[in-house]
């Protein structure tokens, strides 16, 4: 199959893509380094000097900042603790044969399919306000005080609504995990006494451990970068107790106009990112061999 | 002591009944293999017997107790799975220690029924690998290692050898036989595999669509084959049946003779006939001869050194005390 002739044709045919691919990912983090040491604000356009680490400094020493940092981490972890939990629940409950397995399977699946905006937004308007949302009903009803969910406890709140949308991913992927173990390991479990605890810990859980590395890996990388859901419900706040890093850099370059301090807020957060990957691949990559 | 009897035991998927109400007795010490075509219902009547699946109705005794709603587990059974079912995430020590971890047992314990068990196996030198590093045959007896070292009242086989070459198999055979000697542990084993049935084997049950069809030992259901069912299914190459005329000349429906009952000569035999392929095994010698009336083609056995080509016409005898008469329900005349 593999010729030379055609190696050498496969390179020349993919080689369009994969460059575009790469000036694609280039291009803008070219351009984000370099805007990271000008003095570039929109609100006096024309001059963009050369700043040095400026931008860098200020962007460090933002009283918002090391909040941000904060919470970017929370809210990552948050979210990929429930996820991975519930996502290995709703895995074993998905497992089991049970009458109309396919519509439920496709209604579990069915939150990663709405907009990241428009999930924020029905649960802040519909479930989570204190008022008119269901929750908030629910306690009036019970004679409780409703809780005015991203007033009190904004980052638990954010974190759910992203937990919401990312436990279909996990579950997904969890369960063909499940799917692809082959029964007659748990049928020799159970013959040696194991109970179902016992099968789940030693015999599904280590069959589920590649299937977790791989969720946590992708959840990870774009769980670093959650806006949409922030912006539609606390924007950030209140203060900065939903501010993240990508909100800073936000708030930095599109409320402030500081191009510069926003792209130097870039350029970390693409720092961090690496190293958040390294140590998960250092942690879990292991896991991936085998 | 294991000493297994099951009592109308019946088992249905659904409306399908699989195994119709059914007794069996397996004896303390003995060495029964279940043997069949596919889908005749032997690996279901194991896994009833594990546990692994529900009875319908009927009894299962084990040392005379009710084990019918046992699970697996309280019964004192192992079991070794056609696919090993090794736990590939864990070393082979670890993997035969999993029963006896499950069952809390204390690591001294653990550590000596381990080594006893890869020693007797020749498995000293691969504790520590992990069940993808082994071989096909090294896998198995990794299985039957987790099997032993709980020392069950009964082992369960299902099928443990058809993934393993011909070769390995052969091997395998004489090892779980000998080890079958040394524990004098009851054994139960599934094959489709008649010439395993046949070698290792103290009883052999010979199953058809979830019916018994017969029990007895290998040289029984050799010699006196309750009916044609097991008459055709043990020995190998097949026995030979001939209806019509020659029959009747026996008062039967069918008479069968076996391969190895007929003597070949180049004239003056009972029936004639013209060779066909002839298969040259060294030792033996399997002639496919057509043209004999009410049996086509007959298979013979002959000396490895006879010497027949293409089209010879020969002649056989079948030797008379050899042949096995059957009425018009396929049943043995006596």
């Amino acid at each position: 199959m593999a010729t030379k002739a055609s190696r050498s044709s496969a390179r020349l045919m993919i080689s369009p893509a994969v460059i575009l691919l790469l000036g694609w990912m280039i291009i803008p983090l070219g351009m984000t380094i370099y805007f990271s040491f000008l003095r570039y604000n929109l609100l006096q356009p024309g001059a963009t000097p050369f700043a040095g680490w400026e931008n860098y400094y200020w962007f460090f020493t933002d009283p918002s900042f090391s909040a941000a940092m904060l919470n970017t981490l929370v809210l990552v972890g948050g979210v990929l603790t429930i996820t991975t939990v519930g996502g290995i629940c709703f895995a074993l409950l998905l497992d089991r044969p049970m009458f109309g397995q396919g519509i439920i399977r496709i209604m579990v699946i069915a939150p990663f399919f709405v907009m990241p905006t428009v999930s924020g937004l029905i649960w802040k308007n519909m479930f989570m306000n204190p008022v008119n949302g269901i929750f908030g009903q629910i306690a009036a009803g019970l004679g409780l005080q409703p809780i005015d969910f991203f007033g009190q406890i904004p980052m638990a709140s954010v974190i759910f609504i992203v937990a919401w949308m990312w436990l279909p991913f996990a579950t997904l992927i969890l369960l063909t995990a499940l799917q692809s173990l082959d029964q007659e390991q748990l049928e020799a479990a159970e013959m040696d006494g194991a109970s179902w605890v016992n099968r789940f810990w030693f015999i599904m859980l280590p069959h589920m451990a590649r299937a977790i590395t791989v969720v946590i890996l992708i959840q990870t990388i774009f769980l670093l970068s959650i806006f949409a859901e922030i912006l539609v419900t606390t924007n950030g706040g209140p203060g900065v107790a939903t501010t993240n890093l990508t909100y800073l850099i936000y708030v930095s370059s599109l409320l402030q106009f500081d191009v510069g301090i926003g792209s130097a807020g870039g350029v970390v957060a693409i720092i961090l990112a690496n190293i958040v990957a390294f140590f998960l691949m250092r942690m879990i990559g292991k896991n991936l061999d085998a | 002591m294991g000493r297994i009897q099951l009592k109308q035991v019946q088992k249905a998927f659904g409306d399908v009944e699989v195994i119709p109400p059914l007794d069996l007795e397996i004896n303390d010490g003995e060495f029964v293999v279940f043997v069949g075509p596919s889908g005749c219902g032997k690996s279901t009547l194991l896994r009833l017997i594990a546990g692994l699946e529900d009875t319908t109705s009927g009894v299962i005794e084990i040392d005379g107790a009710d084990a019918t709603d046992l699970p697996p587990a309280k019964r004192g059974l192992a079991m070794v799975f056609q696919s090993y079912a090794l736990y590939p995430h864990m070393s082979v020590r670890k993997n035969i220690a999993f029963p006896m971890r499950m069952a809390k047992m204390s690591q001294e314990e653990q550590d000596k029924r381990i080594d006893a068990a890869a020693k007797a196996l020749n498995l000293t030198d691969y504790l520590d690998r992990r069940p993808g590093q082994l071989s096909g045959g090294q896998r198995q007896r990794v299985a039957i290692g987790r099997a032993i070292v709980r020392e069950p009242a009964a082992f369960l086989f299902d099928e443990p050898l058809s993934n393993l070459d011909a070769a390995l198999r052969v091997g395998m055979r004489m090892e779980i036989s000998e080890l079958h000697k040394k524990l004098e542990t009851t054994m139960v084993y599934v094959t489709h595999d008649q010439v395993e049935a046949m070698t290792m084997a103290d009883k052999i049950v010979v199953l058809q669509a979830g019916v018994i069809e017969q029990v007895g030992s290998p040289l029984e259901l050799y010699r006196t084959p309750r009916n044609l069912f097991v008459a055709g299914f043990i020995g190998s190459p097949k026995m030979n049946f001939i209806q019509g005329e020659e029959a009747a000349k026996h008062g039967a429906q069918t008479i069968g003779i076996r391969p190895e009952h007929i003597d070949v000569s180049m004239s003056g035999g009972q029936w004639q006939g013209t060779v066909g392929v002839a298969e040259h095994l060294g030792s033996d010698t399997f002639i496919h001869i057509h043209g004999i009336p009410g049996c086509d083609p007959m298979t013979v056995r002959a000396d490895g050194e006879v010497t027949v080509s293409y089209g010879d016409t020969v002649s056989l005898t079948p030797r008379s005390d050899q042949i096995h008469k059957f009425d018009a329900n396929g049943l043995r005349m006596s």
